[in-house]
């Protein structure tokens, strides 16, 4: 890389000490791996971390499919160990205790949504693609970025060290609701708060950073509404995290007072543990500790789907040749969404109690917060409209996304509504809603991005093959999980069972309406082989994404999908700096199959093409 | 490689880097003590009625305490408007004052923890509170020290907004009359956890701004020698973050010593 870096002098302002860099050329392993202010290693990071954890979750999420499938029996292969590690209190003989499941329940949804699909859909795409895409050397602080990335990471150990404390990790929930969350006798839900403190000072670090990067980074004549969809999602997203987060914080403060110090934020007068009255001051609200907590809950899941949409959008142009379909209503919906994000976290309560006119409120700005998304997908959907499409493993991912994220969107809307949300309330049917949006949403899309930035940061391509073999087992598996839950949530199946539902349907109590039939809780095995079946389908992937570093097929250039965008118009690997030449933008991010042009795509940085000049033919002779 | 408009202002958004990551910085603080400040409200009105204190904080101190970040801001600012006029003295001398005057107001915030951490509540078995400051509680004698006074229902404890007709003295209490005896830490009640929570992170907020203009003219005063324009941007980032840290005081204030 050291000779890529000599060949493409820094962007620099000014030339005043120039004859200085060559001096920073070689920073060492250390500096350059572990503690680098590249935007791109920083990414890269991200990237592999959160892949690690996201397979940590996964895994916590297997074991609890085999305990709701076979309740109390001994998980195979791996029961002993579990026994060994965490003590016979929490895995007697090799099974899963309740504690147990409630705390892999709890950090499950903690380390999917906290340290593996934000870190790598907002930090990892974020920090790599969107400096490239606006034409920036670096982040506007790089140092602040270092800096994120380490608190994350030192947020994931404190996770982490939790599962390893007497009492064990965080048994709440990742909602933590109160008073739940301070009266169960682990110090895990202590790590819990004190993680998600560094995460969000993480994320607060990094939000600070995207803004100030796309707000004065922007090369010369990338004006707003040239940027790339990617890079408005990104804006939006770091405006949600900046803001949404730090009411949690100021919750999570509170709830850790409340665990530490003894003090009632969040726990009311009269609060019974244990049949036994709380030596507990009181006058706290429970109720405070949801709207906090929903305050950013809600505003959350835009974090989760918005860069999706950003790298779909990108890939989706990218492959049917044709500019995107609606590119301002794209970016105003994007930026609605933003704003009403704000507005509709009450709907995650229909069932505290609240009056029927708060209730209709929130409702109505649920609403009204689906139709921007309903205009970004609809967009997307009518730009494959008379598109002559590429069906490469990125735009496989892509297609998927489109009709799981669809599924995932239109069930959510009898939950956003106060009657039908009453029923389906903490059933399986929220929990088949949310994971349709985000598993094969969100991480369709994400694999989608590591599959089309791949030969960016490699100069390889993955194998196509075994990305397909990814993208179909995938695909399937992902529906047999996650399409039965439906059915479970409507039949009445609650979540958060640590038996899955045998007690409660076996529970023939006298005057109780129905219990559940056979076959929901047959299901619960589908399921089961559905998700060893979709770990199994990850295996090429993960194999795919290690070989073909070294291995892979080169691509064929710096531009191997010819596209339009800026981070193709540098060299690949990019050098520290980015660009061989500060870049100056000409036109708009989609220009695919322009009319009249040779190539049927035009770089943003593509000088418009001169128009020939008229000749002055010389005056007659003898005039 | 250089960052760009890293010193100088980008010519279309008027303003620097860091200023704007400073801005942002202070938007999602607004958040997190806004958050704090709606906790306290809920909890406040949702308070069972006539069981809120009132007057529990000494507002002298608290005044003097307003004043004195009042009067740090106004160093701040001329600290800043030296170094813009390049004059380096002065500006050591008002950020020295500004040192001083976070120092003093650690002080006596200190002090004023330190006096509700020895004061207690005494619940005595004949159903009396007795309630005062602690004066001696050597384990070793059967009996503690306040400086307090005796009352009979706890709700007369909870407004102190006329000292008038109180009257104090120091008392002796034998510990087998003793049930149960409780601090005035966070643990006590609602309005002094939120009061521990909100004047905390308040604290917290002010020793890093004033390890920050401690690194500026410390340490970090050598960059003047170096670069002279973006020192000053510096001391304007760290002194807009200072004038937010003062402006939550002024919330703070009369929302937990005046009402």
């Amino acid at each position: 890389m050291g000779t890529t870096v000599e060949q493409f002098p820094p962007y620099r302002g000014g030339d005043d000490h120039g004859h200085e860099h060559h001096a920073h050329h070689d920073p060492g392993f250390w500096r350059t791996y572990i503690f680098s202010t590249d935007h791109k290693i920083i990414g890269i990071q991200y990237g592999f971390t959160a892949l690690c954890f996201m397979l940590f979750g996964f895994f916590l999420m297997l074991l609890m499919r085999w305990q709701i499938a076979h309740p109390g029996q001994p998980v195979p292969f791996i029961g002993p160990l579990l026994e060994q590690i965490l003590g016979p209190t929490m895995a007697g003989k090799g099974a899963i205790s309740p504690d147990l499941y409630n705390s892999f329940g709890a950090m499950h949804g903690t380390i999917m949504v906290f340290l593996a699909v934000v870190p790598l859909a907002f930090a990892a795409f974020g920090n790599y693609v969107v400096p490239l895409m606006i034409g920036a050397p670096d982040m506007a602080f790089p140092r602040v970025n270092m800096a994120s990335y380490q608190a994350y990471v030192l947020g994931g150990v404190v996770m982490l060290v939790s599962f390893f404390i007497p009492g064990g990790a965080a048994q709440a929930g990742w909602t933590s609701y109160s008073p739940l969350a301070t009266s169960i006798p682990t110090h895990g839900q202590a790590f819990w708060l004190v993680g998600m403190v560094l995460l969000i000072t993480s994320s607060l670090l990094g939000a600070v950073n995207f803004i100030a990067t796309i707000i004065q980074l922007r090369a010369p004549g990338m004006t707003w509404m040239r940027l790339p969809f990617f890079v408005w999602a990104q804006f939006v997203t770091a405006f949600l995290l900046l803001l949404a987060f730090p009411p949690l914080e100021a919750a999570g403060i509170m709830q850790l007072m409340d665990n530490l110090a003894h003090t009632s934020f969040f726990l009311p007068t009269g609060l019974a543990i244990g049949g036994h009255l709380a030596h507990v001051s009181g006058g706290g609200s429970p109720l405070l500790w949801q709207h906090l907590f929903w305050f950013l809950g809600h505003p959350e899941v835009y974090v989760l789907i918005l860069p999706a949409m950003g790298i779909v959008c990108e890939i989706l142009a990218n492959n049917t040749r044709k500019p995107i379909w609606g590119y301002k209503s794209l970016v105003y919906s994007a930026l609605a969404i933003g704003f009403l994000s704000f507005i509709v976290w009450a709907h995650h309560m229909y069932l505290t109690g609240m009056g029927t006119k708060i209730a209709t409120f929130f409702q109505a700005t649920t609403m009204i917060i689906s139709i921007p998304s309903v205009i970004i997908l609809t967009c997307l959907l009518i730009s494959l409209w008379g598109g002559s499409i590429r069906f490469n493993t990125p735009m496989l991912f892509v297609l998927g996304f489109l009709p799981m994220f669809g599924i995932g969107g239109l069930t959510g809307l009898p939950l956003g509504l106060a009657p039908s949300d009453i029923y389906l309330h903490d059933t399986y049917y929220v929990i088949a809603h949310f994971h349709y949006v985000v598993a094969p949403g969100t991480i369709f899309a994400l694999f989608a991005g590591i599959y089309y930035w791949f030969p960016k940061m490699t100069g390889r391509m993955m194998n196509e093959f075994w990305g397909r073999v990814h993208f179909w087992g995938s695909f399937v598996f992902m529906n047999v999980v996650f399409l039965p839950m439906f059915a479970q949530g409507m039949e009445g199946m609650l979540r958060r069972m640590a038996d899955g539902g045998v007690n409660y349907s076996a529970a023939r109590v006298p005057g109780a309406l129905a219990t559940l039939p056979d076959t929901i809780m047959e299901m619960h095995t589908w399921i089961l082989w559905g998700a060893m079946a979709l770990g199994l389908a990850q295996i090429p992937f993960i194999i795919n994404l290690f070989w073909s570093i070294k291995h892979g097929e080169e691509a064929k250039s710096d531009n191997p999908w010819d596209s339009t965008t800026l981070e193709w118009q540098t060299p690949t690997p990019p050098p520290h700096g980015n660009f061989a030449t500060p870049p100056r933008i000409c036109r708009g991010p989609y220009e695919y199959s322009v009319p009249g042009h040779a190539a049927d795509f035009t770089p943003q940085n593509e000088p418009d093409v001169p128009v020939a000049a008229p000749k002055i033919s010389p005056a007659p002779a003898g005039h | 490689m250089e960052i760009p408009y890293a010193v100088q202002p980008r010519p279309d958004t008027g303003i620097y880097n860091a200023k704007i990551g400073i801005w942002l910085f202070l938007m999602s603080e607004v958040m997190l003590f806004g958050a704090l400040f709606s906790a306290y409200v809920l909890l406040r009105v949702g308070a069972v009625p006539g069981e809120w204190p009132h007057g529990w904080l000494n507002v002298t101190l608290g005044t003097i305490n307003t004043l004195v970040l009042a009067l740090s801001a106004i160093t701040t600012l001329l600290a800043w408007v030296a170094c813009k006029t390049r004059q380096f003295a002065k500006f050591k001398f008002f950020h020295a004052c500004t040192l001083l005057l976070a120092l003093t107001f650690l002080c006596i915030k200190g002090y004023e923890y330190h006096d509700k951490w020895i004061h207690y509540e005494i619940q005595l078995t004949d159903g009396r509170i007795a309630d005062g400051h602690l004066r001696e509680n050597n384990p070793k004698e059967d009996y503690v020290v306040i400086e307090g006074r005796y009352v009979t229902d706890e709700k007369d404890l909870y407004d102190l907004r006329v000292q008038k007709g109180i009257q104090t003295g120091e008392i002796k209490i034998p510990r087998a009359q003793i049930k149960e005896m409780e601090n005035y830490g966070p643990w006590h009640n609602t309005y002094l956890a939120l009061y521990f929570t909100l004047t905390g992170l308040h604290a917290l907020h002010i020793l890093g701004g004033s390890i920050v203009i401690g690194y500026l003219w410390g340490p970090g005063r050598r960059m003047w020698k170096t670069d002279p324009e973006r020192f000053t941007n510096r001391v304007e980032v760290s002194g807009l973050f200072w004038h937010f840290v003062d402006l939550v005081w002024i919330f703070l204030f009369p929302v937990l010593y005046l009402t």
